[in-house]
């Protein structure tokens, strides 16, 4: 039976009638047509629908929309100020930290989370802190280095 | 996923009302392990139980010189509690260390320990450091607690609450993981404690997480790493799957034991 869930997406107030078996994502890609977060593999490990529940990262394939009842959510369409982006998408591009784009939405989801607070992280530890993310273009190194120049510029 | 019904109760009293009035309902804790296992439909429960709207399974705090962890408390927090960090470092550490960043988010204590994954992280930590697990109804001891594969002593429709951790007087957690799952293909838990030296194994029985006497007696008169060995494991009840053979799985346990004690320094 469907059930009326609500949330705040990137700063709005939404809400929708949902199967409680619908996926957070499938809520944000479906019925809001946010679809910049991704489905790669659907069972948790790639990490390309990373997305930000109350601040804390999460992978929205393994998470339902009404477990997010009443949460602040935000997806890569939430990072940008207008034609400005978000510190760590600038260093994605800045730094060509992606090949073909795939992973990136969730790659950055979770970047941002990882170094909150965390100028100086190493690459040892950004490179830990994102084994929940898969790319299978750039064998990570420019996605490590967009990482820690999005650090800098998040902290400085 | 099949349909099922959601639910979220407020409180302890309302979840176990909600789990007695549907028998075919399951508990949801941080789903990281049952919403994959709902999308193999694997499991057809007809009600989730969604436990993260009670605070009562929420916490963590010190007692005496244990620490108490609640069943809903994320791994993420635990990693990162002070309280844990000071009590049993080795802990903190299994935590921090459990699948990846977001699972850790996400996934629960007690949801890991009530589904008791033959190759999930908590049971090692829980048995070797010999915690009790507490419920809506009662306690059980960790030994008593894993009774097999994805089996535990709950009765149906019982709750774990909490989990308490005695302190012991040094311990440590050496894991040899499957790359791509971060489960541990064998996972070694040594723990001295007053009741003399404890090891868990997960990973590699058969029948879930176990406990090795011969190295514990052995561990107990010399603890060092050359203590335990020559002692070895027959593989006759050891997994045997893809990523590793039952004879690599005894040959991995005396190497991580033996990391194990050495980690503790």
């Amino acid at each position: 039976m469907p059930v009326t869930v609500s949330m705040t997406v990137n700063g709005k107030a939404v809400s929708g009638e949902v199967e409680p078996r619908t996926l957070l994502v499938q809520f944000l890609r479906d019925h809001l047509r946010l679809t910049g977060t991704h489905v790669g593999c659907d069972t948790s490990q790639c990490g390309a629908c990373v997305v930000h529940v109350d601040d804390v990262s999460v992978k929205s394939c393994t998470m339902l929309a009404v477990q997010a009842e009443g949460a602040r959510v935000t997806t890569i369409e939430g990072l940008a100020q207008g034609d400005s982006l978000h510190p760590m998408q600038e260093a994605f591009r800045e730094n060509h930290g992606l090949q073909c784009g795939f992973c990136t939405p969730g790659m950055v989801m979770s970047a941002i989370e990882l170094v909150r607070g965390r100028p100086d992280i190493s690459e040892d530890e950004i490179r830990k802190g994102i084994d929940g993310n898969l790319c299978r273009c750039t064998g990570y190194h420019n996605i490590v280095k967009s990482i820690k120049a999005g650090a800098q510029a998040m902290n400085g | 996923m099949y349909e099922f019904e959601y639910r979220r109760p407020a409180s302890l009293a309302e979840a176990l009302e909600a789990l007695r009035a549907a028998p075919e309902g399951k508990p949801l804790a941080g789903g990281q392990t049952l919403l994959p296992t709902l999308k193999q439909r694997l499991a057809s429960p007809s009600e989730l139980i969604d436990l993260a709207g009670i605070d009562e399974l929420r916490g963590i705090a010190r007692d005496g010189d244990a620490v108490v962890i609640g069943a809903m408390a994320r791994h993420a927090e635990v990693a990162a509690s002070a309280d844990v960090q000071a009590t049993i470092p080795a802990l903190a550490a299994l935590a921090g260390d459990i699948g990846d960043r977001q699972v850790r988010n996400r996934g629960t204590l007690g949801g890991s320990i009530a589904n008791n994954d033959p190759a999930a992280d908590y049971p090692a930590a829980c048995l070797a450091l010999a915690a009790t697990v507490r419920t809506n109804a009662r306690e059980i001891a960790a030994d008593d607690f894993f009774t097999g594969l994805f089996e535990t002593a709950l009765e149906e429709d019982e709750l774990v609450t909490a989990v308490r951790f005695p302190a012991p007087a040094m311990a440590a957690y050496m894991k040899f993981k499957n790359p791509a799952s971060r489960y541990a293909i064998v996972g070694v838990f040594v723990a001295r404690t007053a009741g003399g030296v404890r090891l868990a194994v997960t990973g590699a029985g058969a029948g879930g997480v176990f406990r090795v006497p011969a190295m514990e007696a052995a561990l107990t008169a010399d603890f060092s790493p050359s203590a335990i060995e020559g002692i070895t494991i027959p593989p006759d009840d050891l997994n045997s799957d893809i990523h590793a053979s039952a004879e690599y799985r005894a040959h991995l346990v005396g190497v991580m034991a033996r990391r194990a004690v050495a980690a503790c320094g």
